[in-house]
């Protein structure tokens, strides 16, 4: 990758493992009844049919069973978690305003600088709760609306109402229902239609206490013919006890429209990551995902791209790295439902120190979906004889004029690769990390600097003392 | 100033269980220019992997000396540090790692000296341009869709970026036309100072054509067998490794 994208400095992982000393009297009572979903929806103030929104989705959780499929999620105990939290901290539009311990941990993910940086908007979610706005003016005037999710019930009930949880519905499996009876915070984009918001909008977020779960809806909605890139970076502090996330995002891309998705997950090795992310593109619409999973104990994440309208694109690329003890199940559906619509999967996953990366992919291809075009590619690179890959890419063709190609590789490190980088001087430990940072320079390019850096510090991280 | 570079005595090694150098003595001093020949299986590459380093091959009997320091057990990265370079027969391709990166990291790491972007640049087209090569590959991934000639050309390049004092060039010029081989192997002599010394492993006397060898060994069967200058390239040219080969066997003994 080229130099001026690569920053080399190793950051200490206390950084991402760092816990303020916070009060956290306000938090609700461990485990799940419709009384407190009653308090949690009347101390946000909502409206009547959110209440009952999340009172259904209780019902639905309650009765469904957990998936048979993917990971091992049997040591999750779901009434040791704790549901909401209410950090101190209200919504702030002024840095600073933001509380000094709040800002602390924000100065030292690099908040601010992005900040000064003058991008777009941070929206910044401190356990539950977004606790930073911001959005450039000339972006507001055009009719762009990006808030946290609590504010855009209020303010633009209509918009919410309309979209909320129709892509992702709580019957669609346990915690999709779980994330319907106790959502908190999460981010609301909306832009208007032929309003091309031409710098990334950020959101970034972290759980901050022990046995939190984190339950963050993300909303955006394209108009016809509008371009937006949202770019979200998650982190959490290292706790004993299991920590659940269960968020969920929904794309709406119109006809004509151009979404980029961006996000960097970088879980404590102690979460069980099982976050649903769903688009749906309209005619001639193009949904970009870009996606780095790191962390976590369990992860489960699958972004669906349902290509709804005739000529809709999607992209997917992606890398997940799973290290010791980690088990990461990660992969991209795409449903082609519409004439000449296109796809294209570019998955990579790394695994070291007995960690074990899954790839698990669908391609759907309706019989109303003639002259569909779809690649997908998937590559693991295990870092040494203890790890495992795996890769199910399903393939579901309901129409026979179609052109799908799929690769799949699945490979270790190459000792002779590390020989010949270390022929000309570089440490065996280095040749590794560039080894690896070159598998993933397809999806470190796709980023902007900042987040090609991280995801950079975050290879380096995760390679310290990979060798014996 | 010492002039000694290398050292080889008795040397032998195996892989896996295959015993291949069976007992090799040589000796380069700093400014001289040797060439290795033989023919397919005789051993050259794998004494090109040996004093490199290779994990693969094991050292069961006598001693690597580098400038006076035995180095049978050093790391391969140490190696280099310490001025041995290998330009490979077949150069692993990695994919993502652009060749001004990877060349800047490695300058780094045998110099011990951080390499400024900008002095960095200069210096790799100052030696693409040695080497005719085309300023665009600094930015493509190393090895990544190369040919097989513009390898060969990579490696030399790294070898011109990094300045070895022992370079071994394990069949630099298989895999090249006429024009590269002329391009390459006048190149190499460039390089070729009173500071360095390089052995040449090669099959064919082409590129013999414009280095000014000094010494040509012969190894077969894991030894070398025969020693001499280009003369001997010349008669290995006509007559083969065959009267040589006998030689060999019918002095088992020896």
């Amino acid at each position: 990758m080229s130099e001026n994208k690569v920053d080399l400095k190793e950051i200490d992982r206390s950084i991402h493992d760092k816990k303020t000393d916070k009060d956290y009297s306000n938090r609700a009572k461990i485990g799940l009844t419709p009384k407190i979903i009653r308090e949690i929806s009347k101390e946000k103030n909502e409206p009547e049919w959110m209440t009952e929104f999340r009172l259904k989705s209780l019902e639905i959780y309650q009765n469904k069973p957990l998936p048979d499929w993917g990971a091992d999620i049997s040591d999750l105990d779901m009434d040791e978690i704790l549901t909401y939290i209410k950090g101190e901290g209200e919504i702030q539009n002024d840095w600073e305003e933001v509380p000094e311990d709040i800002k602390n941990t924000f100065d030292s993910l690099g908040i601010p600088e992005a900040e000064k940086e003058s991008l777009a908007g941070v929206g910044a979610q401190y356990d539950s709760e977004v606790v930073y706005q911001n959005l450039k003016e000339e972006l507001v005037e055009q009719g762009v609306i990006f808030m946290d999710m609590e504010r855009a019930l209020k303010e633009h009930e209509d918009i919410v109402k309309e979209h909320f949880m129709q892509l992702v519905p709580p019957d669609d499996h346990k915690f999709a229902a779980l994330h319907g009876a106790v959502w908190s915070g999460g981010s609301f984009v909306y832009v208007p239609e032929d309003v091309e918001v031409d710098i990334p909008l950020q959101s970034y977020f972290r759980l901050n206490a022990a046995g939190a779960g984190q339950f963050e809806h993300t909303l955006i909605i394209l108009e016809k013919g509008a371009k937006a890139h949202f770019i979200e970076g998650c982190s959490a502090p290292k706790y004993s006890v299991n920590n659940l996330h269960a968020g969920t995002v929904e794309l709406f891309v119109k006809e004509g429209a151009e979404l980029r998705y961006s996000t960097i997950e970088n879980w404590s090795k102690n979460m069980y990551n099982l976050n649903t992310k769903r688009a749906i593109v309209e005619k001639d619409g193009l949904i970009e995902w870009v996606s780095g999973s790191f962390g976590s104990k369990v992860s489960m994440l699958y972004p669906m791209s349902i290509l709804n309208g005739k000529g809709a694109r999607a992209e997917y690329t992606g890398v997940t790295f799973a290290a010791e003890d980690q088990y990461l199940d990660t992969g991209a559906k795409v449903v082609h439902a519409a004439p000449h619509t296109s796809s294209n999967i570019n998955a990579r996953s790394i695994a070291k120190g007995g960690g074990h990366a899954f790839y698990r992919g669908l391609l759907k291809v309706t019989d109303s979906a003639d002259h569909a075009k779809s690649t997908v590619s998937c590559e693991s690179l295990m870092l040494d004889n203890d790890s495992k890959s795996d890769t199910v890419p399903v393939m579901d063709l309901n129409t026979d004029d179609i052109d799908i190609g799929h690769e799949a590789k699945v490979g270790r490190i190459s000792e002779e690769a590390i020989f010949y980088l270390m022929s000309r001087g570089i440490s065996e430990e280095e040749a590794k990390a560039m080894i690896v940072r070159g598998f993933v320079e397809p999806i470190a390019k796709e980023l902007p600097l900042e987040y090609a850096v991280e995801l950079n510090n975050l290879i380096n991280l995760e390679l310290e003392g990979s060798i014996g | 100033m010492d002039k000694k570079l290398l050292k080889i005595n008795n040397l032998a090694s195996k892989v896996e269980k295959e015993e291949i150098l069976k007992g090799i003595d040589l000796e380069m001093n700093k400014g001289e220019i040797h060439v290795l020949m033989g023919p397919n299986g005789a051993g050259k590459s794998t004494l090109a992997n040996v004093l490199m380093g290779h994990p693969e091959h094991e050292i069961t009997d006598g001693e690597v000396n580098f400038e006076g320091e035995k180095i049978n057990d050093l790391a391969v990265d140490k190696r280099a540090k310490k001025g041995i370079f290998l330009s490979f027969q077949y150069p692993e391709e990695i994919p993502g790692v652009t060749v001004e990166n990877f060349l800047r990291t490695a300058k780094s790491a045998v110099t011990g000296e951080d390499q400024s972007i900008f002095d960095f640049k200069f210096l790799l087209e100052e030696k693409m341009e040695l080497l005719d090569i085309d300023k665009e590959y600094a930015d493509r991934y190393l090895n990544k869709g190369f040919s097989g000639g513009e390898k060969k050309k990579n490696e030399i390049l790294q070898m011109a970026v990094l300045d070895p004092k022992l370079a071994i060039l394990d069949e630099t010029d298989s895999g090249l036309d006429v024009d590269a081989v002329k391009t390459v192997a006048t190149g190499i002599q460039k390089l070729a100072s009173d500071e360095n010394g390089i052995m040449i492993i090669t099959h064919h006397n082409r590129i013999l054509d414009y280095i000014d060898v000094d010494y040509v060994h012969v190894i077969i069967d894991g030894k070398i067998v025969k020693s001499g200058t280009m003369e001997l390239a010349k008669d290995i040219e006509e007559n083969g490794y065959e009267k040589l080969k006998k030689e060999q066997e019918e002095c088992s003994y020896c």
